[in-house]
Formats: C-alpha cells, sequence, structure tokens
C-alpha cells in the first residue's frame, strides 16, 4: 500500500494521446486546429486539453473525434462549431465530428504545455493520477500550504481553493 | 429475436436513466441565482449541468436505437409525466437547502454505487457513459457528504431542517433498489445493474454518515413507488410543464 502510494505518476494518458496524432500522419491539418483554444480557458488549446483525440479521411471525409471533458460540459457545441469553420475556411470541409466517450477524458491526458499555460493564466494545474486528496500549489507564489474553498469555481472542471501563504484565492483545475 | 427485444429493452433502460437525470438536473437548476451564496450556487448550477449531460448521452443512444427520427430533445421535451420512467426521489421539489443537499447526499452515494457497476455492462456504450460520469459523482458526493456533516452536526436550526429533510426523504429510496421485469431481464443479459444488491452497501454508507452527522435514521414504516411504471407525484407534471413550455412553444427552436 505506502509502495503504491509513493509510485511515480506517469504521464502514460498523454503519451498515448501523441502516439495516437503523430500516427495520423495528417501534420498540417493539426497545426490548423492547435491554434483553437477552450471557450473557457483561452490560454490552452483543444489539443493540449485533451479535447482532441484524432484525425482520419473516412471516405473523402474528414472525420474529427473529440471527447467532452465533463458530462455537462457547456463549451462543447462552441468547440465542435470552432472546428467545423476552422477546417472548413481551410478547405477541408465538410467535416463530420465524432465523439468519443471511452476512455473517459481525463485530466492525465493534458499535454505538459497545458499545465505550463494553466500555471501562467493562474490556475493551478491538477495533479497527475487523479488522486482527489492531494494539494495543488498556489499559482502565485508556489507554495504548498493552501486549502480548499469551494468544491466548484467558476466552471465545472475547477474549483476553489486559497493560499494560506499569500492569502491569494485560485481556481485549481480539479484531477478528474 | 432475442437481440431483438434486448435492443428494445435497452433503448427502455436508456431513456430511465436518461429521465432520471433530466428531472434531478432541472430541480438543481432551479437554486441558479437562489443559492445561499454565490460559491453553492456555482456548485449547484455545474452539477446540474453534469445531470443534464448525462441526460443527453443516455436520450442520445436511446435516440440511436430507436432509429425512428427522433433525437435527445424529442425525449426530453417531447414526452408527457405518464411517460417519464424516473424514480420518484429526484422529481420533489428542492423544498430547503437541507432538503436539497440530503436528497443529493442519497443520490451521490447511490449513483456512485450503480455506475461503479454499470461501468461493466456488457452495453458498451452505457458502460462509457458510467465511467465518465462516475468521475464526476465522486466529486458530487464529497460535497454533498460534506454538507450533510455541516448541516446536521451544525446549529440547531439546520440540524432539525437536515432531520426533517431525511424523515421526508427516506420513503421514496426504496424505490431505488426495486427491480421490475425489464430491469431483470438486462440484469440477465448482463446489462443493466442490479440494483437490489445496492441496498446493503448504500445503508451501511449512508447509516454510518447518519451517525456521524448526529442524524437519526428513519424507520422503514412507509414507502412510495411507481416512477418507472409512470406513475408520479403531483410534482411531475409542473416541472415538465416549465421545463418544456419553450420548446414546446417554438418547437426546435435554438439559440
Amino acid at each position: 500500500m505506502v509502495a503504491a502510494a509513493r509510485s511515480r505518476p506517469t504521464d502514460t494518458a498523454w503519451r498515448l494521446r501523441l502516439a495516437r496524432r503523430e500516427a495520423s500522419g495528417l501534420p498540417e491539418i493539426w497545426a490548423l486546429l492547435d491554434r483553437l483554444t477552450d471557450p473557457e480557458i483561452p490560454a490552452v488549446s483543444l489539443w493540449d486539453l485533451g479535447i482532441l483525440r484524432d484525425l482520419a479521411w473516412r471516405d473523402g471525409r474528414l472525420i474529427v473525434t473529440i471527447t467532452p471533458t465533463y458530462c455537462g460540459c457547456p463549451a462543447m457545441s462552441e468547440i465542435e462549431a470552432d472546428i467545423r469553420a476552422t477546417l472548413e475556411q481551410a478547405g477541408y470541409g465538410p467535416v463530420e465530428i465524432e465523439t468519443e466517450l471511452k476512455p473517459a477524458w481525463s485530466t492525465d491526458e493534458l499535454s505538459p504545455e497545458a499545465r505550463e499555460a494553466l500555471r501562467g493564466y493562474g490556475i493551478a494545474p491538477p495533479c497527475i493520477g487523479s488522486a482527489l486528496t492531494e494539494k495543488p500549489q498556489c499559482p502565485r507564489c508556489g507554495s504548498g500550504q493552501t486549502h480548499p474553498l469551494a468544491e466548484f469555481g467558476s466552471t465545472a472542471c475547477k474549483a476553489l481553493w486559497q493560499c494560506d501563504e499569500c492569502h491569494e484565492a485560485f481556481d485549481y483545475f480539479k484531477p478528474i | 429475436m432475442a437481440e431483438q427485444n434486448t435492443r428494445q429493452d435497452t433503448l427502455e433502460y436508456a431513456q430511465r436513466l436518461g429521465d432520471d437525470a433530466v428531472v434531478l438536473g432541472h430541480r438543481l437548476s432551479e437554486w441558479c441565482s437562489n443559492a445561499p451564496f454565490l460559491e453553492e450556487d456555482l456548485a449547484l448550477a455545474n452539477t446540474a449541468l453534469d445531470f443534464i449531460g448525462r441526460a443527453r448521452m443516455y436520450y442520445g443512444y436511446a435516440a440511436e436505437l430507436a432509429d425512428d427520427g427522433r433525437d435527445e430533445d424529442d425525449f426530453a421535451y417531447l414526452r408527457d409525466q405518464r411517460d417519464y420512467r424516473n424514480l420518484l426521489l429526484h422529481e420533489l421539489p428542492r423544498g430547503d437547502f437541507a432538503f436539497t443537499q440530503a436528497r443529493q447526499y442519497f443520490i451521490d452515494v447511490y449513483n456512485q454505487l450503480f455506475l461503479e457497476e454499470l461501468r461493466q455492462s456488457a452495453d458498451e456504450r452505457l458502460a462509457a457513459i458510467a465511467a465518465k460520469a462516475v468521475k464526476e459523482s465522486r466529486y458530487h458526493l464529497r460535497r454533498s457528504r460534506d454538507w450533510m456533516l455541516r448541516l446536521g452536526d451544525g446549529t440547531e436550526e439546520s440540524h432539525r431542517r437536515t432531520q426533517t429533510a431525511v424523515d421526508n426523504l427516506w420513503g421514496y429510496t426504496h424505490e431505488l433498489f426495486e427491480l421490475d421485469p425489464l430491469e431483470q431481464r438486462l440484469v440477465d443479459a448482463g446489462v443493466a445493474v442490479d440494483v437490489a444488491a445496492l441496498r446493503d452497501p448504500w445503508r451501511e454508507q449512508v447509516g454510518t454518515l447518519l451517525d456521524e452527522a448526529t442524524l437519526r435514521q428513519p424507520a422503514d414504516d412507509w414507502a412510495v413507488r411507481g416512477g418507472r411504471e409512470g406513475y408520479h407525484t403531483e410534482n411531475l407534471g409542473h416541472l415538465l410543464t416549465e421545463m418544456q413550455a419553450l420548446h414546446r412553444a417554438y418547437p426546435g427552436c435554438s439559440w
């Protein structure tokens, strides 16, 4: 038990995702989509968040596979519209968007860039391993002495925490 | 033939689970801008969104299985109360804050047990929806459990209100653990959750928490049931009237 708790969390989920992107063999289309960001967290791209999963041509149509972050994420329809508009404008349309539920989205799929961008944006990134018990570090001063204020912050994916040292309240991207 | 029957049963099952989710999601959304303080307003609205999102997934699947041109909106907005098959616990009016949190706690404990089982379903789509939703239910439960402790073991008034809520809700919890012939067939096919088996673990978890929150577990001397057969309390009709009004007045409207 102790050994398990101490074992280093891994970034397997992220690596698998990266491998899938590379296997699709469509770097120029990925590059187009890399410009799209989350409507609620404009500092992070859809790819870095793990919403974009795959690209493929099927019967002459471009298929974009996405996954929702939370069941009730209200930004999903806007995200789909952004993807459609971007690709169709670039001459790839009409595209088809497929939603993939399995495996369920996890914050372990976030890219290392997403974690840095969140921190820079004032949001503490989620710990790897989806542990509900771990304390986030304050994104302002880096202190590990923090406490929760509310289980839900400004969106479903965030909780509201406060730093005990600099006393700043901050959003924590919940590990899930 | 057997496959066709299972498909029909699964459609009905997905619709039932969608009904549970959309009705509770609507009840929670009624708190939006009315909660005791801002953080709680956000938490209730976010939880409501999670349930409405689940309803969309279940209804979306039901619509695919039905394959008759209906979509998720038809399931949510164009069925009357007799066609709704949600468990009654979900439709009870939101009551005061204690009532909302006590109901949420009962349902969160139930969902965590239920979804863990549904993840193992032979039906891949239901299993995928459950695998996604169970992660959210863990957060819901952490919050509603915390509220039960704070309210139950809080002030004299919060204790009284929470005990009243628990007493008034208790008779509606029995229905959560009952299987009708349709669900029994699906349990045999490995698709549905055997909810009767969830009763003991639910009672154990809830009993421990009630103790800790200095609340009394009510006697099992009354029970109301009928949701899965379409027999509802008078509250559901009012809820649907409000929820469906816009879609019925302006079919297919979007903005």
